[in-house]
């Protein structure tokens, strides 16, 4: 791990010193923080927390907000919850594989992109709905899907 | 801000903000909450400061960000008070007019009020428009009048009046009483009788107790506690310090799921706001009651919203169920007795002890009282957000709320209940919508989420889809489940890709009914359901696919194929430029679709003009295509 990261996972863990129950939190906070949980990073946390490295591991290959491998600049998310699949989710899905190459899950081998289908983000009412770093568009079509992707390539 | 020291406090700092409140002539609310910001909320937000102060109108009028009104498919939404005049899919070029027109002149702009789409009429108010007309509005209809981050707002429109109702004459157990009085029930899914999960709670020995604000909202196509959550915040928070106060616990949690950011960081703040005035801590309004609580994110996992799972992840393991041999009111968190309702549950106790258990009861069926909250979605005119008393039918939800079906289409059923409930055909629309009945038709409430399909819906793919999402989101400790899932996923991706056997049927149905007995918890008992009421209420559709290799929806990929037909096609070539098979190629002016190579993804179908509509979707190997 670099000199930064570790300035950053010492910063986390000091923060949740003596609270009951606080992996979780934890590795969200590191997630947020390196956008991945790389191995050293929990062996680190191991000795410094007491808690073994296989309970650290499973905790973070359940969630699906943690990452144990590097994620790309640009997060893309299309949600497939039912109101989306309904007005037409998986086509807008299927558009955006095929504009970035990758299947929802991976990473484009520039580490500029990572597409991820997740569950629902509750703005069903506008759906599908599309997130790319952290802005919402709604009523989303393979035509705004073009337009985002095309619009974060440029920046 | 200063500590409030005795409930006296709290009503001299009413009257305070009240009186203060009436300084700026006028205001203009901007919901900002996550359909509207995916709508482009956030720049007409800035794009009304930005105006009001470049004309030096921040003396007059003030501009506040609000939560969720809930009418999402008309966002952004703007209302400028007073008169309370009610702007839909307001954009950032439209501010310019808003205030030279409403806000400096007292008229109104015309084209972003509602119209009538049958008699064109203009509504100009909140009430007028149809969709709000006919709700009971009694736990959203703040949320326009309220900024979330602002807790003077909520306390000016009456905010922790309960608390300090409970606080200064009622003892725990009347608490109790009046909740179990009021028939409310857990809004969660499970429909819990509230007053008596309270009960146990107080009941149990352990002097160590904790109370657990459930905003796991998992159930795709539900977002009310969102909503709430996001928009006002401090509701929940008064009822869960009620709640406290009632079962005698002094710590509490509020778990939010981290795909709800918004939710998070209002919670957080409501916390923070509350502390700094006193309404958390040590010795509350000076009554002597401590309770403090903090907010927990959720880090991706359906099934964490299971109350067991849920208390797990708090104590920061895996969000895995436990088998419930003891209830967690006496063995919950930390193996203390926890007390966990859902958002909305939680945001109906201070209605009820402002109210009283007589005016609530007063609402609803005979066994589920009170308002709900429904999330209209789907293939519905007026999607969002909807209030109404228990017991109102699906038809009065959908077509008076809803306006009906867009398009001419014809409606199929709705979808209630989430990945846990069934999909209700549209012959039983005259059901009154309550616990037990929605439970009767092989559905059920789940946490309120109204999906409403029409014709171009599969009911195949549909219950092939919430197996796929099931099968994603088992946990995987339980055989049953785990493997059920997987097996059933298999048959029906094989019914719906044309290789569908006649024993599927059987098999499916015995997979179901050894999963209904034997999974661990309600996550795999009730996956079932979708497959379950699917093949009662649309056995045609799985015999078509079975039989026929036919989708009659024309939805499944496998079952359909797209042409172009010359007589229609403009040449446009918006369908050439944007097949990522480039299957489509030009012939003279027009555009043919290579079959060999289309991938049937359907995006040419949805790119072709209205005006044109020339690619066709047609089933696979018939005449037409």
């Amino acid at each position: 791990m670099e000199a930064a990261d570790r300035k950053k996972l010492d910063e986390i863990i000091n923060k949740y010193r003596g609270e009951e129950g606080f992996l979780i939190q934890l590795l969200l906070d590191l997630q947020n923080e390196l956008h991945w949980i790389p191995k050293e990073a929990i062996k680190e946390l191991s000795l410094r927390t007491g808690i073994p490295v296989s309970r650290i591991f499973r905790v973070a290959s359940f969630y699906k907000a943690m990452s144990l491998s590097p994620v790309g600049r640009h997060k893309v998310s299309v949600c497939m919850g039912t109101a989306c699949q309904v007005r037409g989710a998986q086509r807008l899905l299927d558009a955006t594989e095929s504009r970035l190459g990758i299947k929802a899950g991976q990473t484009t081998r520039d580490l500029n992109f990572t597409l991820n289908r997740v569950n629902c983000l509750g703005c069903c009412a506008i759906g599908p709905v599309m997130v790319a770093d952290d802005t919402y568009h709604g009523r989303a079509d393979a035509s705004t899907a073009e337009k985002i992707l095309k619009q974060i390539a440029a920046d | 801000m200063a500590r409030l020291t005795s409930m006296q406090d709290l009503a001299v700092l009413r009257d305070e903000i009240k009186a203060k409140k009436d300084n700026r002539a006028k205001e203009v609310a901007i919901c900002t909450g996550t359909g509207c910001l995916g709508l482009g909320a956030a720049k007409v937000f800035t794009t009304f400061q930005a105006e009001i102060e470049s004309r030096g109108l921040q003396g007059d009028i003030r501009v506040k960000e609000t939560g969720c009104p809930g009418f999402c498919q008309r966002g952004t939404i703007v209302v400028v008070s007073p008169p309370g005049v009610y702007y839909l899919g307001v954009q950032p070029s439209d501010v310019g007019e808003i205030i030279d027109q409403t806000l400096l002149s007292d008229r109104l702009v015309d084209r972003l009020l509602y119209t009538d789409p049958q008699t064109g009429q203009k509504a100009i108010r909140e009430e007028e428009i149809p969709f709000y007309r006919y709700q009971k509005r009694l736990l959203i209809k703040n949320n326009i009048k309220i900024d979330p981050k602002n807790i003077y707002d909520y306390i000016a429109q009456g905010g922790y009046q309960a608390l300090v109702r409970v606080l200064s004459g009622m003892t725990p157990q009347q608490v109790i009483d009046e909740i179990k009085r009021s028939g409310l029930r857990g809004r969660g899914g499970g429909g819990f009788p509230t007053g008596q999960k309270w009960q146990s709670t107080r009941d149990a020995a352990d002097p160590i107790k904790y109370v657990i604000v459930n905003c796991d909202e998992g159930d795709p196509g539900a977002f009310m506690d969102r909503a709430l959550m996001e928009g006002n915040p401090h509701s929940v928070l008064e009822g869960l310090i009620i709640g406290a106060y009632a079962v005698g616990a002094h710590s509490g949690f509020i778990y939010v799921r981290m795909e709800y950011p918004l939710a998070v960081e209002n919670a957080r703040h409501a916390l923070h706001q509350a502390r700094e005035l006193g309404l958390l801590g040590e010795n509350i309004l000076g009554s002597g009651f401590d309770f403090d609580a903090s907010v927990h994110r959720g880090a991706g996992a359906f099934v964490s919203g299971e109350s067991t799972a849920l208390m797990n992840a708090l104590e920061g393991k895996v969000g895995e169920p436990r088998p419930k041999y003891l209830h967690t009111s006496e063995c919950g968190v930390w193996n203390r007795p926890s007390l966990l309702n859902n958002v909305e549950t939680w945001a109906n106790v201070p209605l009820i002890i402002n109210c009283g258990s007589d005016w609530f009861s007063s609402r609803g069926t005979e066994r589920s009282k009170g308002t709900k909250i429904f999330s209209l979605v789907g293939k519905v005119n007026n999607t969002g957000l909807v209030e109404v008393p228990m017991g109102m039918s699906l038809a009065d939800i959908i077509y008076k709320i809803g306006g009906g079906i867009p398009e001419g289409k014809k409606l199929k059923g709705v979808q209630t209940g989430g990945p846990s409930g069934g999909i209700i055909p549209a012959r039983h629309l005259e059901t009154p919508v309550d616990f037990e009945e929605l439970t009767r038709l092989g559905s059920m409430m789940g946490s309120g989420s109204i999906i409403v399909i029409d014709e171009d819906t599969c009911a195949v793919d549909l219950a092939r889809y919430f197996v796929d999402f099931l099968c994603d989101e088992s946990c995987g400790k339980c055989l049953p489940c785990r493997e059920g899932l997987k097996r059933m996923r298999e048959i029906l991706d094989g019914i719906v890709s044309g290789r569908g056997e006649e024993s599927d049927l059987q098999l499916l149905r015995e997979i179901a009914s050894l999963m209904k007995d034997a999974s661990l918890c309600a996550l795999g008992r009730t996956a079932v359901n979708p497959v379950l009421s699917t093949m009662t209420y649309f056995p045609e559709e799985y015999a078509a696919h079975i039989m026929e290799k036919r989708c009659p929806s024309l939805s499944c990929k496998a079952l359909v194929s797209y042409c172009i037909q010359p007589e229609l096609c403009v040449g446009c070539k918006l369908c050439l430029k944007n097949c990522p098979q480039g299957a489509i190629a030009e012939e003279g002016d027009i555009c043919v679709i290579d079959q060999s190579r289309c991938s049937r993804c359907g995006i040419c179908f949805d790119l072709c003009p209205p005006k044109a509509r020339a690619v066709k979707k047609a089933s696979r190997g018939s005449k037409q295509a």
